[in-house]
């Protein structure tokens, strides 16, 4: 490409052909004229090389920490990892044991928090984008909506505080901080379970209206059936979410330790929905900060066992949509 | 002369922009009525109007009355009732993501037919109706948005007559047909005549000619002249009208 011959022929020749190409790159050992790049064309292929290369950079640099901090995490807490640290309690004031309270704690605050979040989010979310007229009420709730989702999480903290844990009467509970985490969740559900809606293209709707069929008629028959796997990776992301945040949590019924049973069938069922809990994050938070004496390998335990956690529901949701959009229907 | 629908003075805006301006207009009963003009003219609108889903155009200001029966569509006890009776064809084809079977199958299964028998015999009769039955007969079951744009369009062409409607609208139904296809529609489109209303807006001026009784010429907004086709064709009452139809206009 370097040195071929059409350098002084004027911009106009963006490809050369016939003899003068066969100096050049494109020269093949067949007797068809072949196409060579004139000067605009290197000058686009420059162009588009450094744009490639830009963007692959700016990827690699969000790729290649998360690959580090991973890689340190996992080979940090190696020591201790095993079934016995995601089945056994802790021990020891927190400095021996395992993780099994806690696991389950956020297993429990999240799936609470998902049953009374998601029905009213998605539900929410099909009454805005299909039967809200567009004015000024809907549009301040939009607003509203998508605020929420900006709120930081020691905010929903509060409101939890005031409206569940105190008006309510529940006290710092695993009632109250799974309700608080559903408040956090569930502007980010609607939101994703309307853009999921407006997906699925208005003709679909306007067919089914011209044939007499009504709106949730049409919202059964057409919009959902071919909508559920946006809502689904939209509520899916907010399970490794709800497990993460520490914030809503901590005024509202997570707690730094609880006693619970090791054995039986208790010790699957360690809280009521009355009682206090343990979970991950914060029991992350209060192995690296409050309490002396633990080896690192059981904090970095800890932090792999919620993040595999997060990546394995966000794998699960990246899963749901590959397979949905193989079987997409337009 | 028997109104099947009737227009009263009926004018629509969007958003403040006139569509459809002071429209009176009477469409016999079991005829193939044709509407014609240049694009922007109202067309559109004035089909929307009669089975009301112009009421889904969130800024669509409409005055004036449609009877269709001599029932004002507004007044109407249901207007899922309504729609079922006025199938309604758009120029784009739209083929539900169901089935081809289903897509035909859609409007009576929501009618609450279930009989596989009566489904199986509604599906072959629209099919073979719009055309598209020896094409698709082997593949009921390949989604209705992976036939290509003319089959499309039969499809669509077959959902609207799946309820055996009393009233046919047709918006330029063979936008994406080819023309040998078009034509044997059209013949079909003859036979139903005799059950069947049929309002056929057309950008053909000659598919008004062949098919239709009466012809009415939309421009601008409003209706410019309506009669008899012939009439509209050899003997226009109005200059513009004469100049649209042979082709001598703008």
């Amino acid at each position: 490409m370097t040195n071929a011959p059409d350098d002084q022929q004027g911009p106009e020749s963006y490809y050369v052909v016939g003899e003068a190409a066969e100096n050049g790159q494109g020269a093949r050992a067949c007797s068809l004229p072949t196409f060579t790049a004139g000067r605009h064309e290197r000058y686009k292929r420059l162009v588009e090389g450094t744009a490639k290369a830009v963007l692959g950079l700016m990827a690699a640099a969000l790729v290649v920490p998360v690959v580090i901090i991973l890689g340190l995490l996992v080979y940090n807490a190696w020591p201790a990892l095993s079934l016995s640290f995601l089945l056994e309690n802790p021990k020891n004031y927190m400095t021996a044991g395992g993780i099994w309270a806690p696991l389950v704690g956020t297993f429990f605050l999240v799936v609470i928090s998902l049953l009374a979040a998601a029905p009213i989010g998605i539900l929410a979310g099909v009454y805005l984008n299909e039967y809200a007229r567009d004015n000024w009420l809907t549009r301040i709730v939009n607003l509203a909506v998508v605020n929420l989702a900006g709120v930081p999480s020691i905010v929903h903290a509060l409101f939890g505080v005031g409206a569940f844990v105190l008006f309510a009467g529940m006290g710092r509970s695993v009632l109250a901080a799974s309700l608080t985490l559903g408040v956090m969740t569930l502007p980010v559900i609607i939101t994703s379970t309307r853009e999921a809606l407006a997906a699925v293209p208005m003709s679909f709707r306007e067919a089914c209206w011209n044939m007499g069929a009504t709106r949730w008629q049409t919202i059964r028959t057409i919009v959902l059936p071919n909508s559920i796997s946006g809502i689904l990776t939209g509520v899916i992301l907010q399970v490794a979410r709800a497990a993460g945040e520490t914030a809503p949590i901590l005024f509202t019924g997570a707690v730094f330790f609880v006693r619970v049973k090791d054995h039986g069938w208790e010790s699957f069922f360690p809280y009521s929905l009355d009682d206090r809990c343990m979970a991950l994050s914060m029991h992350l938070f209060t192995l690296a900060t409050q309490v002396r004496g633990v080896s690192s390998e059981v904090q970095y335990g800890t932090a792999v066992v919620l993040i595999g956690l997060v990546l394995i529901v966000n794998s699960a949701s990246i899963g749901v949509r590959v397979y949905l959009r193989s079987r997409k229907k337009w | 002369m028997d109104a099947h629908i009737r227009f009263n003075d009926v004018s629509v805006a969007y958003a403040g922009k006139t569509a459809l301006g002071g429209v009176s207009l009477e469409i016999p009963r079991k005829e193939i009525f044709g509407i014609i003009g240049p694009a922007n003219s109202g067309k559109t609108t004035l089909l929307k109007c009669i089975n009301r889903t112009i009421d889904f155009v969130a800024d669509a200001k409409v005055r004036g009355e449609v009877f269709v029966d001599g029932e004002d569509v507004c007044r109407t006890r249901s207007v899922y009732e309504l729609r079922r009776r006025v199938g309604m064809v758009f120029p784009l084809p739209v083929g539900l993501p169901l089935s081809v079977y289903e897509n035909v199958a859609y409007a009576p299964r929501r009618v609450g037919i279930r009989n596989r028998q009566e489904l199986d015999a509604i599906v072959e009769r629209c099919l073979r109706q719009a055309m598209l039955w020896d094409e698709v007969k082997d593949r009921l079951h390949t989604l209705g948005t992976r036939l290509s744009g003319g089959q499309q369009q039969r499809l669509t062409l077959a959902r609207a007559l799946s309820l055996e409607p009393e009233i046919l609208c047709l918006d330029e139904f063979s936008i994406a047909i080819d023309p040998v296809t078009t034509m044997k529609i059209e013949d079909i489109l003859i036979e139903l005549k005799s059950q069947t209303t049929i309002v056929l807006v057309t950008n053909l001026v000659q598919q008004a000619r062949r098919l239709a009784d009466h012809t009415a010429f939309f421009s601008a907004s409003r209706l410019i002249e309506v009669d008899k086709t012939e009439t509209i064709f050899n003997d226009p009452a109005e200059e513009l009208t004469r100049r649209y139809v042979t082709g001598d206009f703008g």
